[in-house]
């Protein structure tokens, strides 16, 4: 695949991209420019990435023994409490707002978004609320520790006589990044639906504006119910209050469906962004149209449908009542079904295509392939008797792992070395890329394939030490967490090398088509010189128009067609 | 995609066209109906298109609460402790609830006279309105004190409380939004060019108002 086949055509926009240089100092100020702002919630997320990456790691080390040798146990509680939260809350779904931000202005033909302040206090919520949840390893009792779902009335067993505590401090950051969350959901869903360029109707959208919009529409039907939870927890845990306290007539029950109405949607708020990435991404590296456009757009808005009506499987082994678990065991495998389309469509997209396996090639389809093996035990998952079997074991951590890292956090490095020449104006080092693909994908499957023989056997999640006959098996998951934390590392050096010295990016390197691949690279402030006129449905691959070879003959025609 | 792509941008060829469907509706509705593609002048339909699915969102805590009230209420066996009286829909209560929902049409017709470029008749119906939503706000503070029970009377104080409470905080910001809107108007020209922010908090306050009927149902006739 030549990468600068545009490189001997005369742009006009050429003196003025010299000038838009890619300069850091310009992210470290307040502004009101998506694009800017995308960038600000990316490296900020990505910094927590690494501090979450940090905490796992040493969990993992914690485990390659049966004995506790590393840490102690409130400390053990603490680094897994503050790994799920972080990575969820201060990774996964803000970094996905952030692409999306940069992403979505440019992919509708808009300017930006549809409130730019309002989407610049939004990202600054985030650094102040993450870095209150890191402080709390700084109070005399430390973080939080009852887990990313701080079930009461454990996480209302705080040492009395302590007013902060780091329970505290988690409620109020997670409060903070769901309003930040909301503020973001209010603002991508009015600017999808207001802001589309002229000809962009709703089924000329990428799938990728398609997967943002059903997720910021569950952002906001769900997200408030946390809140809610969290506000009442905070009643419980500082003012006395005995809503959740059973001793008391209270009743945590009511929590966990509080928690899990937002928290399982949640995990769909992270995924359908990773679905629309290898929407976008296979296409491309495949020189093949999106195979069923249409279904794959609709699919997204089928599973966040299903997904509002499947909280309570995570409730199976909480007391709940028969036909309620039959109910949601139901509607839970339901969800296989828009899931199954899109898996399909992926598949039938690249089915006899011209494969060329770039970097985010490589990492869309490493992680589209693990999304089936982590979607498969999903669907065992939500048999009851299975789940019964396996409940809170390491099964199910491993499950969640092959979304959130081997479906997700792939899908977000396909993203990055996808979008890195048109957010940086630099072409990356693919070697490098490809070495970091390697050892993700590798270091991926050997930390988290374990973990389900660990689960059958019955090793239960959340412990410091075990019995010694997992240890092989965890020495192998350790291992691997190892070899993760080293594998960011050519991502960190490719990454800023090729931001200060890589060769030059073309308007479009990859051939793809979109509205955001015919603008600059870096894009102007005002993203177009001219608001696009859209004639062509997405994904068409095979009309050399489409992707803006010979665009000079693309705008004179449609202006004296549109003159008629 | 294998159809032949359709040469005039404004040629619809998707089955949902929001011009049409848009034409179709109320013309009060209508604003909060995006209009066709790259509409991006109209600075108050997509604010009132943003405010109002943020409005949806927050309801969304205001049924959380109600959930977790309905559930104590249905499944606590002494729901009222020894010797304490549940909230009574008393003269004093009663009279409260029709001044605050009453507001709702005066906000109405203030906001109506703006649109009629009336502004001396909307700075008097406006600062009624607030002054309706602060004697709401001050009966409120005036039941909470003569109330037998508190926070941590049980579920029932802790519900209460926290329910009334969250929607009192929703009457102020309404009130404080109604006054900084107030003093806008004395701003020459301010509202000449279209008034988002006096739309928006009139159907905040609508918002506000409905709230408390529900509340009200919960908490004092049940």
């Amino acid at each position: 695949m030549t990468h600068s086949s545009n490189e001997g055509a005369t742009n006009p926009l050429e003196p003025e991209r010299s000038n838009q240089q890619f300069n850091w100092r310009y992210y470290l100020h307040f502004s009101t420019d998506h694009k800017v702002i995308g960038v600000q919630y990316m490296v900020t997320t990505f910094t927590f990435f690494l501090i979450g990456g940090l905490l796992a790691m040493l969990i993992r080390g914690e485990l390659v023994t049966p004995e506790l040798n590393l840490v102690d146990r409130p400390l053990y509680n603490a680094l897994f409490t503050l790994h799920g939260t972080v990575m969820i809350f201060l990774w996964i779904i803000p970094f996905n707002a952030g692409l999306a931000n940069y992403l979505v202005p440019l992919m509708i033909g808009a300017r930006d978004m549809a409130f730019p302040l309002l989407n610049a206090l939004s990202f600054w919520l985030i650094p102040p609320a993450g870095i209150l949840l890191i402080s709390s390893f700084l109070l005399p009792n430390g973080p939080a520790q009852t887990g990313w779902w701080s079930y009461p009335p454990m996480s209302l067993q705080f040492p009395p006589g302590q007013p902060i505590n780091g329970q505290l401090f988690w409620i109020i950051s997670l409060i903070l990044l769901g309003i930040s969350s909301i503020m973001g959901a209010v603002n991508f869903v009015t600017t999808i639906v207001w802001l589309r360029a002229p000809g962009m109707t709703f089924f000329r959208m990428p799938v990728f504006v398609w997967s943002v919009l059903s997720a910021q529409l569950l952002q906001l039907i769900n997200l408030p119910s946390l809140t809610g939870a969290l506000i009442l927890l905070m009643f419980d845990l500082s003012l006395g209050t005995n809503i959740f306290k059973p001793l008391e007539g209270g009743d945590p029950v009511i929590y966990q469906h509080l928690f899990w109405f937002y928290s399982h949607p949640a995990v769909y708020i992270m995924a359908l962004p990773a679905f629309g990435i290898f929407a976008e991404v296979l296409p491309a590296f495949a020189r093949n149209p999106l195979f069923g456009y249409r279904s794959l757009a609709l699919a997204s808005l089928g599973i966040a449908l299903v997904s509002i009506f499947v909280w309570v499987h995570h409730m199976f082994a909480s007391a709940t009542p028969d036909w309620m678990r039959v109910l949601f065991a139901i509607t839970s495998m339901l969800v296989a079904i828009p899931t199954g389309v899109k898996a399909f469509g992926w598949t039938a997209t690249i089915w006899k295509g011209k494969l060329h396996l770039d970097t985010p090639m490589l990492f869309a389809m490493g992680g589209a392939a693990m999304f089936l093996f982590g979607g498969i035990t999903g669907v065992m998952l939500a048999a009851n008797s299975f789940d019964l079997h396996v409940n809170n074991t390491y099964f199910v951590v491993g499950h969640f792992h092959y979304i959130v890292f081997n479906t997700i956090t792939m899908a977000i490095f396909a993203a990055i070395y996808f979008w890195f020449p048109k957010i940086t104006g630099r072409m990356f080092a693919e070697g490098w890329g490809k070495l970091h693909f390697w050892l993700t994908f590798i270091g991926a499957n050997l930390t988290f394939f374990p973990m389900h023989p660990l689960g059958l056997q019955g090793m239960v999640r959340r412990v410091a030490s075990y019995p010694s006959e997992y240890q092989g098996w965890n020495i192998i998951a350790s291992l691997g967490g190892f070899l993760l934390g080293v594998s960011v590392l050519p991502f960190i050096a490719n990454a800023i090398g090729s931001i200060l010295d890589g060769p030059r990016a073309t308007d479009n390197p990859w051939e793809a088509t979109g509205l955001e691949w015919t603008t600059s690279s870096p894009p102007p402030r005002d993203n177009f010189a001219e608001i696009p006129q859209v004639i062509f449905p997405p994904y068409n691959y095979g009309n050399p128009r489409a992707y803006g070879e010979d665009s000079a003959t693309q705008s004179g025609e449609e202006v004296s067609s549109h003159n008629e | 995609m294998t159809r032949s792509p359709s040469t005039s941008p404004h040629n619809d060829e998707s089955p949902i066209n929001l011009e049409r469907i848009r034409q179709k509706f109320p013309r009060w509705l209508r604003r909060f109906l995006p209009s066709g593609g790259g509409s991006h002048e109209d600075h108050h339909g997509k604010g009132m298109f943003g405010f109002t699915i943020f409005l949806l969102s927050e309801s969304i805590v205001f049924l959380s609460f109600f959930f977790t009230y309905a559930v104590l209420r249905l499944t606590t066996p002494n729901w009222l402790p020894a010797g304490i009286s549940g909230p009574e829909p008393s003269t004093f209560v009663i009279i409260n609830t029709v001044i605050l929902l009453s507001s709702s049409l005066v906000i109405q017709l203030a906001e109506r006279s703006l649109n009629h470029h009336h502004l001396k008749q909307f700075r008097w119906l406006w600062l009624l309105t607030a002054l309706m939503g602060t004697y709401f706000l001050i009966g409120q503070g005036i039941e909470w004190s003569q109330l037998h029970f508190g926070l941590r009377t049980g579920l029932l104080g802790a519900t209460f409380y926290i329910l009334t409470g969250f929607h009192g905080l929703h009457v102020l910001s309404g009130v404080i939004l109604q006054v900084i809107m107030l003093v806008r108007s004395f701003i020459r020209g301010n509202y000449n060019q279209g008034h988002f922010g006096v739309s928006a908090t009139t159907l905040f306050w609508h918002f506000v108002d409905g709230i408390w009927v529900i509340l009200f149902s919960l908490l004092y006739l049940w």
